[in-house]
């Protein structure tokens, strides 16, 4: 491969959009149509390339492509394409990669407008400097509005949208324009390739070939294959093994030069040796001052991983190791339960990370899980002056060491269609929210709420789904820490507590929750030979009460000499689907109610 | 003494056949004309010939023709197979052989002949006591049909049982209440009385899935539907022997014992499971289902049976807690340990007979009244 481009050759960008609005649609017609892959090699998505990004169509790391593209001005660019996730949950993702580039393209669906999302990651790119160039797809469709989602771009986002180019990514409608404002519109990246190395970490992962691969946008300098690199934050020091760009496989490189995009190895042993923003430079003659790099992720969300199969845990070990090494941002530590046995308490961005790990976890690694209701992180203030993080509810000392209790609070953005604004407000309010602000725009509302991240990490964004008939959008940010009136609920299976059915839930709404999860129990929990009483209770008082009464009748009626294989594997189906309940005291809870318990319906 | 002693053994024969499907049925039952006698004949001899051998030396404790409805069968036939048979064992001097009969009049006719062939206990489908419950069985008799059948076999035989299924839809328990007195005034000596249960592959489980079978009683109704029928029956001296078993004492169904108490039984024809205890080993045995399969199987290669597995000391232990726990005599502690080489757990036994579920007499383990009504549960908690 020909080595560094031409400064002024060289355009970066990322793809800002709304989920489904088509971002992963329009980067593979960029790739198609600049033939940067044989049209025998592109498949849909091209650049998710996890089996999770690709099954629910949703982009979970950012990843690169180098496009070449031959402009009407008879010179040939490099575009470097990030391809961004759109999901709250990877908002850091989202932040760092705009860093890297210095334009965008905003992709709104042209029949569905400005959604919350796409706010969030515009401001992110606007924050970031960037240029940013509105397109319009979808407008293949029969309901696509381009003329009123133009408007609403500039009333909503504030950005000016006469511009806007109209495409449709599907059937490539527009693609040549687009190409073409990347490289007219969008600004040349800066740099000086005679000034010492300076180049920003953008990301790293785990290869199973390659070992760790790290991600980099060069600022200064030339960096080469065989050089002796420094790590400013961390100090380490590698030889490079290997320079690539992505195309979107790796293809080798000589050297990258200012505002160029690439990928290196050099013998690192894990992702937690590198870190995320950090700068990269010669080992000698390095540059003096560091890129000012980026806040580590926070996992914000934890619960409990166990294995179904108690003989699983050197297994789920393992593999949550092996997990760690290509996820930063995905924290562990060893958690004994009461009722699960021995198990990890995990730490996630947000929900669809939670998810996304205990799917890999159970699909990549064969194990049987069982995950515990998703709480979030509590500020427990001492007598003593002292502040612990809570992690766990069952952790919860006893109260007459704890002065006061602070919980995560969020500032939720909710667009949604009139009709189901009331809904929506009434969601919000049910979860404790407070109101911060309500516009229009057309015939979309748009509501901020100030909200105990604590209500949202459950079931929140379903709740939102379901009372807007999935045409509300929603994003949100972590603003900081607040007191409120906390406790502790347990609940009590036949007298005995559930530890891992323990929640901490705001004083004044504690008889409802532990009301609605106690129905709840009795719904999950099969009856036994005995009647069962369920509880919830707020220290030793108890404030809610179910009984599951007992099973009156399974009995075979006809058993005969023929009948005995048959009704054999039968019984024996259900032991072993015994086997994996969990027992206490002689009540058998079956693994999906410890989450599914805690599902309001209303 | 082999442990299959305990039980005793037996003879199963299938026939296949019936004159129309039931809809709640999931027995190897299929309809067909052009039946040849004369080649199910020859297939059956050739095949007791072949157990024969393997179980020299036997004493046969009991016989029994089931089906499908072995009452389509001609009597020349029953008399040929019970005349191999004879010659074939050792007969125990109480044989019992069973046939069962469907309450048409054109079986009825041919009551005289299987007596003449041997035949000692007669085992009714009458199923409902009333007209209308009968043709949502899909029954093709009436109640009048099979009372009068039930005479004529009362005149030919000793023992003759009969079969009813209750917990029907739309019935209520004090329908059922009524209906069950006027079975207890018909009964003689054993009935067997079979809450309805919806099986896979039959019409009524299809209907069932679609959500189109309606009237089924919900469980707490079954339930009391079954502890009433075990107060009504013990009262009226036709204590339940089994889940769904009635008899003055002495008039249990011998065969069917030795199913559940874990005794050794040849099973011929297609679609019969067999248990046979040779060579110090256990082994199930089983036919292909398709009647004319097991046909040619048999005349081609002398041999019906499609499987013949060992069963382990686990396995052995798991049947005859399930089946022995369904008598009212329940099984013998020692006798399972000895079979499958563990005692059953002593902390779950206390636990069962805490909240009521089982007693103890001496080795003997039994299931109580309000146990047998949740007896699957009951043998989850205990099986191995
Ligand atoms: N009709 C139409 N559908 C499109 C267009 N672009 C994308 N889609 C569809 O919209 C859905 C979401 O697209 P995708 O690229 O995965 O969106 P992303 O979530 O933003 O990456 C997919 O079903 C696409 O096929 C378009 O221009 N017209
Ligand atoms: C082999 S079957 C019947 C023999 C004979 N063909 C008849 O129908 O009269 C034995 C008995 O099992 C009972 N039975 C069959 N299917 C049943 C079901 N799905 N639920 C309850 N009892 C059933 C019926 O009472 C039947 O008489
Ligand atoms: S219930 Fe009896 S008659 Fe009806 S199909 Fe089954 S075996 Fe045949
Ligand atoms: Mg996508």
């Amino acid at each position: 491969m020909r080595p560094m481009t031409q400064l002024d050759l060289i355009r970066n960008f990322s793809i800002v959009a709304h989920i489904d609005h088509g971002k992963s649609t329009l980067a593979d017609r960029l790739i198609q149509s600049t033939g940067t892959v044989a049209d025998r090699d592109m498949k849909a998505q091209m650049l998710d390339s996890m089996d999770i990004e690709r099954e629910r169509g949703i982009t979970i790391k950012a990843n690169t492509v180098r496009i070449e593209y031959p402009a009407k001005d008879g010179k040939t660019y490099v575009l470097n394409l990030i391809d961004t996730p759109g999901h709250v949950d990877f908002a850091y993702e989202v932040s760092r990669s705009m860093r890297a580039v210095e334009g965008s393209l905003l992709v709104v669906d042209a029949s569905q407008g400005v959604e919350a999302q796409t706010l969030a990651n515009v401001y992110q790119a606007i924050d970031a400097g960037h240029e940013i160039v509105p397109v319009l797809n979808k407008i293949d469709l029969p309901a696509a509005e381009p003329d009123r989602v133009k408007e609403q771009i500039e009333d909503v986002i504030g950005i000016d949208a006469s511009g806007a180019i109209p495409i449709s990514a599907k059937s490539g409608l527009g693609i040549p324009d687009v190409l073409e404002a990347i490289v007219t519109r969008l600004p040349a990246p800066k740099g000086d390739r005679d000034a010492p190395l300076k180049a920003m970490l953008v990301d790293s992962w785990y290869d199973s070939y390659l070992g760790v691969v790290v991600m980099i946008r060069v600022m200064d300098g030339v960096v080469r294959k065989g050089d002796r690199i420094k790590m400013m934050q961390t100090g380490a020091v590698y030889g490079i093994d290997k320079l690539a760009v992505l195309k979107p496989q790796m293809v080798d490189i000589a050297e990258l030069g200012p505002g160029e995009i690439g990928v290196l190895t050099a013998s690192i042993k894990q992702v937690r040796d590198t870190r995320v923003g950090d700068t990269v430079t010669h080992e000698r003659k390095g540059c003096a001052a560091p890129l000012p790099g980026f806040k580590p992720a926070q996992p914000v969300v934890f619960c409990g991983l166990f294995p179904v199969d108690a003989n699983d845990f050197e297994a789920l070990r393992d593999a949550i190791e092996k997990l760690t090494l290509n996820d930063a941002s995905f924290s562990s530590e060893m958690e004994t339960s009461a009722a699960l046995g021995f198990g990890f308490r995990c730490g996630f961005l947000g929900l669809l990370h939670l998810e996304v790990i205990r799917d890999r976890l159970e699909r990549e690694y064969d194990l049987d899980l069982i995950t515990t209701a998703p709480s979030v992180v509590f500020h427990l203030h001492m007598r003593d002056g002292e502040v612990r993080e809570l992690h766990n509810p069952a952790d919860m000392p006893d109260l007459t060491y704890v002065d006061h209790i602070e919980e995560p609070r969020i500032k939720a953005t909710i667009m949604v269609p009139d009709a189901y604004l009331g809904d929506v407000l009434k969601l919000c309010q049910d979860r404790r929210g407070i109101q911060m602000d309500l516009t229009y725009a057309g015939s979309r509302a748009m509501v901020v709420y100030d909200l105990p991240l604590a209500e949202v990490v459950f079931d929140f964004y379903d709740r939102l789904k379901s009372v807007t008939k999935g045409y509300a959008s929603f994003d949100y940010q972590i603003m900081g820490y607040r007191e409120d009136f906390l406790v502790k609920m347990s609940i009590l299976v036949n007298d005995e507590p559930v530890d891992a059915l323990s929640t901490m839930v705001h004083r004044d709404r504690a008889e409802a929750r532990g009301r609605a999860m106690v129905e709840k129990l009795k719904e999950l929990i099969p009856r036994h030979m005995f009647k069962i009483p369920i509880q919830a209770a707020i220290g030793a008082r108890v404030i809610a009460r179910e009984t599951l009464s007992a099973m009156r009748k399974d009995v075979t009626a006809k058993c005969y000499g023929g009948d005995a294989t048959r009704k054999k594997k039968l019984l024996e189906k259900q032991k072993a689907g015994k086997k994996k309940m969990r027992q206490f005291g002689k009540v058998e809870i079956p693994q999906t109610a410890f989450i599914n318990a805690l599902k309001m319906d209303g | 003494m082999e442990d299959w002693q305990h039980g005793g053994f037996g003879l199963y024969l299938h026939w296949p056949f019936c004159a129309s499907k039931c809809p709640y049925c999931d027995f190897n039952s299929h309809v067909a004309t052009d039946i040849d006698q004369n080649r199910w004949n020859r297939a059956y001899l050739s095949e007791i010939d072949r157990i024969g051998q393997q179980t020299q030396g036997r004493v046969l404790n009991t016989v029994f023709f089931g089906g499908g409805t072995p009452s389509l069968m001609d009597p020349e036939l029953v008399h040929s197979i019970l005349e191999r048979i004879r010659s074939t064992w050792r007969l125990a001097n109480d044989l019992e052989i069973t046939l069962e009969a469907n309450p048409g009049s054109v079986e009825a006719g041919r009551f005289r002949g299987y007596s003449d062939a041997g035949v000692n206990r007669i085992s009714m489908g009458v199923q409902a006591l009333n007209d209308a419950d009968l043709r949502r069985l899909g029954r093709l008799h009436t109640v009048a049909e099979a009372r009068s059948a039930f005479d004529i076999a009362r005149s030919v035989f000793d023992r003759v049982n009969f079969d009813l299924i209750y917990a029907r839809q739309d019935q209520t328990l004090a329908a059922w209440k009524a209906e069950l007195a006027e079975a207890l005034a018909m009964a003689i000596d054993h009935f067997s009385l079979y809450q309805l249960t919806i099986e896979d592959g039959t019409a009524f489980g299809a209907r069932h899935a679609a959500g189109r079978l309606r009237g089924l009683p919900e469980d707490d109704l079954s339930a009391d539907m079954y502890l009433i029928t075990q107060d009504i029956c013990e009262s009226a001296g036709l204590p339940a022997y089994e889940v769904s078993n009635h008899a003055r004492a002495g008039f249990e169904s011998r065969h069917n014992l030795i199913y559940w108490r874990a005794g050794d039984y040849a099973g011929i024809g297609p679609g019969a499971h067999g248990r046979l205890t040779l060579g110090g080993k256990r082994w199930a045995t089983d036919t292909p289902k398709s009647p004319l399969g097991w046909l040619a199987q048999v005349e081609k290669t002398g041999n019906g049976e499609s499987l013949r597995d060992q069963i382990d000391p686990r396995g052995r232990a798991i049947e005859y807690l399930m089946m022995g726990l369904r008598l009212r005599e329940g099984l013998d502690m020692d006798r399972y340990a000895d079979l499958g080489g563990t005692a059953l757990d002593p902390e779950i036994l206390a636990q069962l007979h805490d909240i009521g579920m089982t007693e103890t007499e001496g080795h003997h383990l039994r299931a109580t009244r309000n146990g047998r009504a949740v007896l699957n549960a009951v043998i989850r908690e205990l099986m191995p």
